[in-house]
This record gives C-alpha cells, sequence and structure tokens, in this order.
C-alpha cells in the first residue's frame, strides 16, 4: 500500500514524547511517581522511538524495498 | 473502581490518537480501488506490519484486563496461554499451513474450505464465523462504553456510538489496510502505554524476587488476600510455571494436570484458535508473498512470548503488593454503592465494642457482601479508643471487603502508578485496544460476508465494483449490528454467557477438519461436514453431563446450567478451565474420528487436480532455497521454539 505505516506511527509518537517531556518539565511535581519524573523520562522514550520511526521512513523513500 | 479525573494532557493525547487513526483512514483512501483493495488489502503489505496486526488483532483489551485479573489469580502458570497454547501453533500455521491458505488463493478461511471440501462446509463455517466477529465486536463495545462510563463518567451511548463511529469512519475509508496500521499503531501503544505501568510496579513491589518473596506467602495462604480458592497450595504455586502442573490439579489454582494442559490448551485449542481463526489468519493472507505470509505468524511469535511480562506480571505484582501490609494496597472489590458503605459505617459507628460479632454481621448486610471479621473488628475497636472520621471509617470498610473484583487489577494499578500525563497514555492505549478489536473483527465480517455469503449465494458474477461497494455497505451494517450486539450484551448478561458457550461448541473440533482436509486427500465433503456436526453435538454432550465442584450444593444438584452438568453429572472437574481443556479435547476427538470414518466410506467428489495446492501431498514444496537461511520461515520456526523452551526453564 502506498502508504508507510512508519510516517504516522514516526509522527504521534514524536508528538505525544514531546508533549510528555514539555509537561514533566514544566509540571515536575505533578509528574513524580515513586519519586521519579516518569513523564519526562517516558516522554524522551517516546520521543526517540518516534524520531526512529521518521528516520526508517525517510531512508525507505530514498530506498524503496525491492521484496 | 473510582472515577478518574482526566487532565487536559490526558485529552490530548486521547485526541491526537483518535486524529492519527482517522488520518490514516483518509491517507489510505485514494489507494482503494477495487474489492480486493478494501477488503483483502490487494496482498501488498510488508511482513513486520502484517505480524504486528496479526498478534494485535490477537491482544484484544478484554485479553489485557482478563490477563492481569489471571496473573493476580494463577500466577505465572498462566504464561502458558503464550507459551504453550500459542507459539508451538504459531509456528506450525506459518510453515506448514500458510502454504494452503496463502497458495490457494483463497480470499478467506471459508473460502478454502469451500474449494478444500464444498459449499457445505463453507456455509457452515462461514455462518458461524460471520455470526460470532458481530458478537466479540459488540461485547467489546459494550466494555468500552462500560468502562468510559465508570471511570469518566461519559454517558454510556454517547460513548458507545462516538467510539463506533471513529472506528467506522476509518475502517470505510481505508479498509482492511486501515484496520491493519491502526493495529500496528495499537500494538505499539500497548506496549509502550503499559511498560512503565509493570516498571514501576516492579520497582514499587521491591523487584523480581521480593515480588516472589511475597507471592509464595500468597500461594500458602491465597484467602489473606482474598483470593477464595478454598484451599492452600506449595509455596510455588504463584511463582513457578511447571511445577504446580506437575503436581497435578489439585496443586496448582488453575486445577488442571500436564495432560489437559498439553493436549488440551496447547494442542486443540491453541492449533483451532491461531490456525484457523479468519480474524488473525486474514492478517497472513495479506502480506505481500509467499515468504512474508508465512513469517506472518512467525514476526508475531516474538512479542507473544514476552507479552507475559506485559499483561500477567501486572496481576502478580497486585497480589504481591496486596500481600504487604505496609503498601495500602488491595485489588479492588466489586462495585458496591455509596449508599451501603453509608449504611456500614452507621453500623461501625454504632457497633457496640464488647459484641463485634454482631458489628461483623451487620457490615456484611449493610455492603451485600462477606467481609474479614478481624479487620471489622479491629476496626470497631480503634473507632471506640479514638473517633476516627467517617472517611476512615469507609477506608478500613473497603480494605475489609473479602472479595476481589479481578477485572479492575490493570486499571487501579494504571491509576496508582500513573501520573496525569502517562495517564493519558495508558488510557489511550486500552481504548485503542477496544477500538481496534472492533475493527478486526469487521474487517473480518466484511470479506466472509462479501465474498463468502453474499457472492457465493446471492449475487455471483457481478461486477467488481459492486462487490467494492457491497464490502462497503457491509462494513456500516456490520457496524450498526456490533452496537446492537453492545446494547443486547448490556441488557442481557446471561444470553451473551449463552452465546459464549455456544460458540466454543462450534469452534472446538474445527483444527481436526482442518488437519484431516490439508494433509489427507481423502477426506470428503460429507466427512468433514457431518464430522464438523458430530464434534459440536459431542461438546455440547459433554458439557451437558460435566461440571465443576463449585457449582453443585451439597445434594449434589447443578446450581448454575451454564457450567454444565444439567442432564446428569458424570464426571466433575476442580475448575472450568479444566471442563474447558477437555471440552475441546473431547470435541476434537469426536470430529477427527467421524470424519476419518466418514471419508472412508464415501466417495470423494474431488479429484487430485482439484486438490494441488489445497492438500500437503499433492503441492510442491515450497522451495525457500533462494532465500538465506536466516530468513526461511522453517528455520526461523525452530528457532522460536527454542526461545520457548528456554524461557519454559527459566520459569519453571
Amino acid at each position: 500500500m502506498g502508504l508507510d505505516i512508519r510516517w504516522p506511527i514516526g509522527l504521534m509518537f514524536t508528538l505525544i514524547g514531546a508533549l510528555l517531556s514539555i509537561y514533566g518539565v514544566a509540571d515536575r511535581s505533578g509528574s513524580l511517581s515513586l519519586g521519579i519524573n516518569i513523564n519526562l523520562i517516558w516522554g524522551i522514550v517516546l520521543l526517540v522511538f518516534g524520531v526512529l520511526m521518521l528516520i526508517g521512513a525517510v531512508k525507505g523513500k530514498k530506498n524503496p524495498p525491492t521484496t | 473502581m473510582q472515577p478518574i479525573q482526566l487532565h487536559w494532557i490526558d485529552y490530548t493525547i486521547l485526541i491526537a490518537y483518535v486524529a492519527f487513526v482517522i488520518g490514516i483512514g483518509w491517507a489510505l483512501a485514494r489507494y482503494m480501488k477495487t474489492s480486493s483493495d478494501f477488503l483483502t488489502s490487494a496482498r501488498s503489505i510488508p511482513t513486520w506490519v502484517t505480524g504486528l496486526a496479526f498478534i494485535s488483532a490477537n491482544l484484544g483489551a478484554l485479553e489485557l484486563v482478563g490477563m492481569a485479573a489471571s496473573g493476580a489469580k494463577y500466577g505465572i502458570s498462566f504464561a502458558h496461554f503464550y507459551w504453550v497454547g500459542a507459539i508451538p501453533a504459531m509456528v506450525f500455521l506459518a510453515v506448514f499451513m500458510m502454504p494452503f491458505y496463502y497458495g490457494s488463493k483463497a480470499r478467506s478461511v471459508p473460502e478454502y474450505l469451500k474449494m478444500r471440501f464444498d459449499e457445505r462446509v463453507r456455509a457452515l463455517n462461514s455462518i458461524a464465523f460471520a455470526v460470532m466477529t458481530i458478537f466479540a465486536s459488540g461485547i467489546s463495545m459494550n466494555a468500552l462504553a462500560k468502562l468510559l462510563n465508570q471511570l469518566l463518567g461519559w454517558n454510556y451511548n454517547v460513548a458507545l456510538w462516538v467510539c463506533s463511529g471513529v472506528v467506522l469512519l476509518y475502517v470505510l475509508k481505508g479498509g482492511l489496510t486501515s484496520a491493519i496500521y491502526t493495529e500496528v499503531l495499537q500494538f505499539f501503544m500497548i506496549v509502550l502505554g503499559f511498560a512503565p505501568v509493570v516498571y514501576l510496579g516492579l520497582k514499587d513491589v521491591g523487584g523480581w524476587h521480593s515480588m516472589n518473596q511475597s507471592l509464595q506467602t500468597v500461594a500458602t495462604n491465597p484467602a489473606s488476600i482474598y483470593i477464595n480458592t478454598g484451599t492452600n497450595y506449595a509455596s510455588d504455586a504463584w511463582t513457578s510455571a511447571w511445577k504446580p502442573i506437575l503436581a497435578g490439579s489439585a496443586h496448582n489454582p488453575i486445577g488442571v494436570d500436564l495432560f489437559a494442559m498439553i493436549f488440551g490448551l496447547g494442542f486443540v485449542m491453541s492449533f483451532g484458535y491461531w490456525c484457523t481463526n479468519f480474524l488473525v489468519v486474514q492478517r497472513a493472507m495479506a502480506a505481500k508473498n509467499m515468504t512474508a505470509a508465512r513469517n506472518t505468524p512467525l514476526v508475531a511469535a516474538v512479542p507473544k512470548m514476552f507479552f507475559p511480562f506485559l499483561v500477567i506480571v501486572p496481576g502478580m505484582i497486585a497480589a504481591a503488593l496486596m500481600a504487604m501490609p505496609d503498601k495500602g494496597y488491595r485489588i479492588p472489590p466489586p462495585p458496591i454503592s455509596q449508599a451501603s458503605y453509608n449504611q456500614a459505617v452507621v453500623a461501625v459507628q454504632s457497633a457496640n465494642p464488647a459484641d463485634p460479632a454482631a458489628a461483623v454481621t451487620a457490615v456484611g448486610t449493610a455492603l451485600g457482601k462477606k467481609v474479614d471479621a478481624t479487620r471489622i473488628t479491629s476496626l470497631v475497636a480503634a473507632n471506640t479508643a479514638t473517633k476516627l472520621s467517617d472517611e476512615q471509617i469507609k477506608q478500613g470498610i473497603y480494605n475489609s471487603v473479602a472479595e476481589n473484583d479481578y477485572d479492575s487489577v490493570i486499571l487501579s494499578l494504571v491509576k496508582k502508578y500513573c501520573p496525569a500525563g502517562l495517564m493519558g497514555l495508558a488510557l489511550t492505549a486500552l481504548l485503542a485496544s477496544f477500538m481496534s478489536g472492533m475493527a478486526g473483527n469487521v474487517t473480518a465480517f466484511n470479506t466472509v460476508f462479501t465474498y463468502d455469503l453474499y457472492q457465493a449465494y446471492f449475487a455471483k458474477n457481478k461486477s467488481d465494483q459492486h462487490y467494492f461497494w457491497m464490502g462497503k455497505f457491509i462494513t456500516i451494517v456490520g457496524i450498526v449490528l456490533s452496537i446492537g450486539a453492545a446494547y443486547f450484551a448490556s441488557m442481557y448478561n446471561n444470553a451473551m454467557d449463552i452465546i459464549q458457550l455456544v460458540f466454543g461448541f462450534v469452534n472446538a473440533p474445527l483444527f481436526a477438519t482442518f488437519l484431516l482436509g490439508m494433509f489427507w486427500k481423502r477426506t470428503t465433503g460429507t466427512g468433514a461436514f457431518l464430522g464438523l456436526f458430530g464434534g459440536i453435538a459431542g461438546a455440547a454432550l459433554f458439557h451437558a453431563l460435566t461440571s465443576v465442584g463449585s457449582n453443585l450444593d451439597a445434594a449434589g444438584h447443578v446450581i448454575n446450567s451454564m457450567k454444565g452438568g444439567y442432564l446428569h453429572v458424570v464426571q466433575i472437574f476442580p475448575s472450568e478451565m479444566a471442563q474447558n481443556f477437555w471440552l475441546a479435547i473431547i470435541a476434537f476427538v469426536v470430529c477427527f474420528t467421524l470424519t476419518l470414518v466418514i471419508s472412508l466410506a464415501t466417495k470423494s467428489q474431488k479429484t487430485d487436480a482439484d486438490l494441488k495446492g489445497l492438500v500437503y501431498s499433492l503441492t510442491p514444496r515450497t522451495v525457500d532455497h533462494s532465500l538465506p537461511f536466516y530468513q526461511r520461515p522453517g528455520f526461523i520456526g525452530v528457532i522460536l521454539l527454542i526461545a520457548c523452551v528456554i524461557l519454559n526453564l527459566i520459569f519453571w
């Protein structure tokens, strides 16, 4: 199918990851769970995942898979 | 379960997800030109995508909720539903069965049955499947609307129609591809949404080792955390996967023995589900080529193997936490009205400290539930010593209800550990899996209905555009019927149980038909058709003649006929799980034997040429030599099985 699924996955997790990290920085006390700023940590994880997906999508566009 | 207050950040995440799934539908719409694009994705999707969709279609929200519940109730041995009950069957599907499904060019599982046998077998299978998908999607949507109602205070009707509307929007636009893509999105949402909950839970409980230590005290006295098994177990019953099963059905909380586990779950039920259910097989059929189709279940098997850590471990964490008094956590009790709590508070306040037994009875009557006498007694004593606030008393009563509502385990952990933000992510993940459950069922329904019922019996030889529009129309019909089924489920709980029971009977023998059909060319249509009916009848009869111990009153009479034994009780099982496993075994054996005998007695209508590509002995072996060895399904399958064995040894 013409749409590479990595685009929507990458965009969505980059967006949600960025939102969560910003929220974690802006509202430190509201983001704590067991004393760790889980929103910030997990936001960064999601952000990294999203960006990796986007990189995959860009690379896939440059060299379309042959098989 | 107390309602949850959502923050703007939670709503933003939720809305972002919904916007993305609808966006995917719109982006795919321009590629939808033929009925095959819409209903079968024109066999064009890469392996990792179909693989994740394959597993995602199986990982419904109800499974997520139910597995956490089972983790608390039964411990790590419930992982056998993954290790024994899925991985071997998935490997078998990939290596041995996909070549026939994909190679025959059948567009659905019922269509394969028609090619292999005849119209009767197809009609039986497609009608049963169509009805089943509608009810499955209705049950899932009912659960979702109920959850949104209880948790967020949304109106049930609004929640049901809005969520169904979202599903309709993206499925109608992008067809099966839309459903598959959102399933992949949902896969990552579930994994990334629930992983932090597991991490925080394990951290809170003091790590894996400390969790197991706490679970050992649970096993030796389950009643201490209100797991009312009526008996105590060896200390490893919750923490080791095989030892309690090997010890016999009386020594593990699941109540099954090794034979029922291996043959019932591991062979009949799991192969019956994974290898014949069109809902999952359809994902593999959408793959772009034969190798991709065969590797689809193998890609899916990798996450499947590790899902117990995501879905069962939370339940184990909950049970372990509850057994640690200083953690102040309990698995929520069944929902009790505010008025009943208030009555119970009054009962505690007015209790005579000299007669605590009366107070225990009064609180129990007010709540309509069994309560922990020791806790109520000490609550009354504490209230006499220093006057407690109403809120404190209520908390004390809440902690003393001696029953658990296991289905709320996962949400209670989400609530405990997720601050605003992460909460939105976890709830969106749950919502996503409910909605993709509906989408998955509807996309399987529209294919079977359009190709196997409408095209086969009502309108042969129409133009492709005709079926394309019919497929779209049936999608709308499917969603409307699902909504109807959801209302039905919300009104008649018992009727839904009956339907699920009947489908248990219908599905139980199916794998025998496929096994004989694919690997024995002599199997005839008449044999398959009558064998299936015999298997279904055998299952129903077995259910009518057996029951579980807890379903019999003192005089040996059956309490609830839904749990079997309404004709006569010939055999009593220690648990419903054991009864289900044995039911599957009996149905399989009856169907297998009947199909075999009747096939020998009847003449096949199909020549060897007809059966080429449909039966193992008449199909040229798929040649994998052009592939590097690490891409061959056989090789990957063996590696997966070895990995699965290692996992079992680790948690032995």
